[in-house]
């Protein structure tokens, strides 16, 4: 069991309210998943040439500084770097294929958690409560976000482990169910040349999906090619600079629900996650079938 | 647990009212309420507000006792009821009414997965649509559902009746064995065993009287039975498992 929560402002006058909405969500969803918990955000987007990378120190009292200074030294150009104990948002212009690199041999104990121009992440072991105030979630601004509350059925928990999964730029997935096929997935993969992190049968979805819009599908026809090559149970919310799409596989084991206003879409595991919003007796209620595409943009 | 004072609004029952408020009190305070105190308080008549999709809602009831839920449920519902008459102004999720054993539950809006599953007795009725495996192992309870039901429903249901208003979803009735189910609109397909039937007088009247216990105007004749092949009952050593 695992709990999935998501909401898409409409209204751009509620874009400030984003984590103050999604924090309660979040922690309704603990009951489903009091392991780690993780929320991926959109922000503002960055311009073409910026980039972002959301990393994960082993430690709450990282020596940030040291890194930065590092980081400048190396490619001489100028980065920000935004600190919340042991995760840190670096912005920079450098592309992902010089920073991954360079981050994995000089700071083999950092891990990075995304890479793109508009999301963020935070993911962590712990209960999804203490997650929520570590990284201060009611304060989180965007248009988008999604959130995973985790209850490990076949990976250990860690926070390399806690979803969202993420791959590409600004791709992230939150999952609850089990994939059958991970080791299928990733060996496929892996002849294209990519390169997984964990053992987890998320992150085999994950690159799965963004895999195939980077051979030119769109998003509704890699997810049309999930139903075929994904096998197991599962209820996905996917989340993309400007898109959150959620979908659940034909056995349809796993739940989602749907609150649908002028103002949000918000989507979670049970309805308890969606009952504080506001204008919820007025939403457009609805749980998504077997296999139906649920895709809304920003 | 604040318990709101016995009102009068029935002339001559007034202790009969009993109102709690899942905004200020729990679950568990209600479900002990109506297991260890209901019987001989007199209530009979309780309203249960801001249920915000809670778990577990006035389940094991075991006395006559009408309850109104006053917004939407969460999981298992009104379930292992016996005797109550429970309406849910609202929403459910799944396992609404699940082992009900007799009394009535009804759902105003839609039910997520697995309504009345195992259900022993007693009438479901869900107003709007009934998601994925409705009736699943039913044994004996009647579900009458005024909307469409998922896939799956009815899978090896063993006893009652399943009336749908609306279409049913794929695999509907697999693996059936003496539950009886109406449909009125378009079956997507059948499960392993199962297949249409000619409606006799019998079925007619007994639609009939569902539709109408459960508050719905449609004619009878527009429903389709399914039932069972009753060819998966017995082992056969020949078949070489291929059925």
């Amino acid at each position: 069991m695992c709990g999935i929560v998501g909401l898409l402002i409409k209204n751009p006058a509620m874009r400030d309210q984003l984590g103050e909405l999604m924090t309660p969500m979040l922690i309704e969803m603990a009951a489903r998943g009091p392991e780690s918990a993780g929320m991926a955000v959109y922000t503002q987007e960055l311009s073409e040439n910026e980039r972002k990378y959301s990393v994960h120190a082993p430690q709450w009292d990282y020596n940030w500084a040291q890194f930065e200074g590092e980081f400048i030294k190396r490619f001489g150009t100028d980065a920000q770097l935004g600190v919340k104990g042991n995760h840190a948002i670096l912005t920079c212009n450098e592309p992902a294929k010089n920073v991954k690199p360079w981050v994995k041999q000089s700071f083999p104990g950092l891990h990075i958690l995304a890479a793109g121009r508009a999301m963020d992440i935070y993911k962590d072991a712990g209960h999804p409560a203490d997650i929520a105030k570590r990284y201060d979630f009611p304060k989180l601004v965007g248009t988008h976000l999604v959130g995973h509350t985790r209850m490990a059925t076949e990976s250990a928990v860690t926070p390399d482990r806690a979803h969202p999964f993420t791959a590409g730029e600004d791709f992230c997935l939150v999952h609850n169910g089990t994939i059958s096929n991970p080791f299928m997935i990733r060996r496929k993969l892996e002849h294209h040349g990519i390169e997984f992190e964990t053992d987890n049968d998320t992150e085999a979805a994950t690159r799965f999906l963004e895999w195939r819009m980077r051979e030119g599908d769109n998003l509704e026809e890699a997810l049309r090619k999930g139903f075929e090559e994904l096998d197991g149970f599962y209820t996905f919310l996917i989340g993309t600079r400007d898109k959150l799409a959620l979908v659940r596989d034909a056995f349809a084991c796993k739940p989602a629900v749907v609150a649908e206003t002028d103002d949000y879409v918000a989507i979670a595991s049970e309805f308890r996650s969606l009952a504080h919003l506001p204008g919820v007796d007025n939403a457009k209620l609805f749980e998504p079938m077997p296999e139906e595409l649920c895709v809304w943009s920003v | 647990m604040e318990r709101v004072e016995p009102s009068a609004t029935r002339p001559g029952t007034a202790a009969a009212e009993r109102s709690f408020d899942l905004a200020k009190g729990t679950v568990r305070e209600l479900n002990q309420f109506l297991h260890h105190e209901l019987p001989g308080s007199g209530v009979k008549h309780i309203d249960v507000l801001n249920p915000k999709g809670a778990h577990s809602i006035a389940v094991g009831i075991d006395h006559a006792v009408d309850i109104d839920v006053r917004g939407h449920g969460g999981y298992y519902l009104g379930g292992m009821n016996k005797f109550a008459n429970i309406t849910v102004h609202g929403n459910v999720g799944w396992g609404v009414a699940e082992n009900m054993m007799s009394g009535t539950v009804r759902v105003k809006g839609f039910a997520s997965e697995s309504a009345g599953a195992t259900g022993h007795g007693g009438l479901l009725v869900i107003e709007g649509d009934a998601s994925l495996r409705c009736g699943i192992s039913m044994k004996g309870i009647d579900i009458v559902v005024g909307g469409r039901v998922g896939n799956f429903s009815a899978f090896m249901a063993q006893a009652g009746n399943l009336v749908v208003c609306g279409d049913a979803g794929d695999a509907l009735g697999d693996s059936l064995y003496e539950a009886t189910l109406y449909v009125r609109g378009r079956i997507k397909s059948l499960g392993a065993d199962a297949h249409i039937e000619d409606m006799t007088d019998a079925d007619h009247s007994k639609v009939g009287e569902l539709l109408k216990r459960a508050g719905f105007s449609y004619d009878p004749t527009e429903f389709k039975r399914v039932a069972s092949k009753r060819s998966l009952y017995h082992w056969n050593a020949d078949a070489g498992q291929e059925y």
